[in-house]
């Protein structure tokens, strides 16, 4: 295995700016909590992509300085945001009927496992005491028409994330295309995960020892 | 003559009635009716049953009525972070909750406007949430059947109203409002402004006034800063 010193694992932004390089012009895409918020700022140049938030908007914008809020707007974690020249206020039934219709090109959420049949768990961890809350995670990775995960590769224990089956409560079953982490980038066929590019310095053999799944190389 | 304002919160909700099963707009405290919320907590019913999307976290009034103990079970899809009032009821087995997720809340409450007894849905199939739902497949995939969420009472905010009940919102604070206002029996609205019959642009108005009952004018504040 490769020592860590030779490993350049990729920075929260960067695992964002590496995602963001696969988002085509023309995409309406919903970012879950967490790192995906991250990405807006990494699409390239040239490229119009739309952001939709689940509370009811298509076309949301950056978050707005200080002096010009409008209470009113506020995304999926209840920050208030802006909206872009073009964009669409819709209510909740429409909102979610867009997520499940498959209206959106591409959700990308965060998540505690993925398993090498796609399935998500990002909802619930074990603890039997947690008051329990699903908000639209469910409907988003259930009805999306790609699923893209953005996570840390493992715990911060080393534990695996990227894993054959999870362990923790199922968001959805099936349903997850790619994963991108800060050491690689995997796609999830009917084979499981295949290797599309790795962080600089790590090999294969490195990258599978740090991941439960069995990964494949890509033909 | 159609004359759907009163001219207080107390008017508007007077006869809501125990064991109401009450549908509150708003997404956070963004489009929640925090008067109506106040008035309802004034008005004293009980074994009420709250469809929120979520517990109240940052909001004057659904805490407040949940310590009141007049709230039998929540029904919401994040109820965190978790208003203290709740917590402790919730801990202590002396409210039921139903989590359901978002867009599922959102399609019982359409479907039960719509005349649709239930549907099917593949959000929540094979997972804890599905546990015990009646599925079928459609063409290879797997859906769980979910019925309408009909209500006696909404609870809504809306920006601009008339007095035959045209409604329009304002930003985000449009989320459950439009579809909870067609769901219930008797829907209740607080409007920030309320004008002339005709000044609200018909290509404009989002929910038409057959869905509402009682209008009522509040100066109700923005919401605060998030």
């Amino acid at each position: 295995m490769s020592t860590a010193e030779q490993i350049r694992q990729l920075s929260r932004t960067e695992m964002a700016a590496r995602l963001a390089r696969d988002i085509p012009d023309g995409w309406y895409v919903n970012l879950g909590l967490g790192l995906p918020t991250l990405i807006p700022d990494y699409i390239p140049e040239g490229r119009e992509v739309v952001f939709h938030s689940e509370n009811g908007v298509l076309g949301m914008g950056p978050l707005p300085p200080k002096d010009a809020v409008d209470t009113w707007l506020v995304n999926a974690t209840k920050q208030n945001i802006t909206l872009l020249k073009g964009a669409s206020l819709f209510h909740h039934a429409d909102s979610f009927g867009m997520i499940r219709g498959g209206h959106l090109d591409l959700c990308v959420l965060g998540a505690y496992e993925v398993a090498e049949n796609g399935d998500i768990a990002n909802w619930a961890t074990n603890e039997n005491d947690a008051i329990p809350a699903v908000g639209g995670a469910m409907d988003l990775c259930s009805g999306s028409r790609r699923l893209w995960v953005l996570m840390e590769h493992t715990t911060k224990e080393g534990a695996p994330r990227i894993v054959r089956r999870c362990s923790y409560p199922l968001t959805a079953a099936g349903v997850v295309k790619r994963v991108y982490t800060n050491l690689a980038a995997l796609e999830v066929t009917p084979d499981g995960f295949t290797v599309l590019d790795m962080a600089p310095g790590l090999s294969f053999e490195s990258l599978q020892a740090r991941t439960e799944a069995k990964l494949h190389r890509q033909a | 003559m159609i004359d759907k304002r009163v001219a207080t919160v107390a008017e508007a909700l007077a006869d809501v009635k125990d064991g109401s099963v009450v549908l509150l707009g708003g997404f956070g405290v963004v489009g929640q009716p925090q008067q109506l919320l106040e008035g309802l907590l004034a008005q004293g019913a009980r074994d009420l049953t709250i469809v929120s999307n979520n517990a109240g976290f940052g909001s004057p009034g659904l805490p407040k009525l949940f310590a009141s103990g007049r709230v039998a079970k929540l029904i919401c899809s994040f109820p965190r972070p978790t208003p203290p009032a709740f917590e402790e009821l919730y801990r202590s087995g002396k409210i039921k909750l139903e989590v359901v997720p978002q867009g599922t809340i959102a399609e019982r409450i359409r479907a039960a406007a719509v005349g649709v007894p239930a549907f099917y849905t593949p959000t929540s199939v094979g997972t804890r949430l599905g546990e015990g739902k009646e599925t079928r497949d459609f063409d290879g995939r797997t859906y769980v059947m979910e019925r309408a969420l009909h209500a006696d009472v909404a609870l809504i905010q809306a920006w601009r109203a008339d007095r035959w009940g045209n409604l329009t919102y304002r930003g985000t604070g449009r989320n459950f409002n439009p579809v909870m206002a067609m769901a219930a029996k008797l829907t209740i609205v607080q409007t920030r402004h309320m004008v002339e019959l005709g000044d609200l642009d018909p290509e404009q108005v989002v929910t038409p006034g057959i869905f509402v009952d009682r209008v009522v004018l509040v100066d109700s504040p923005d919401p605060p800063p998030a």
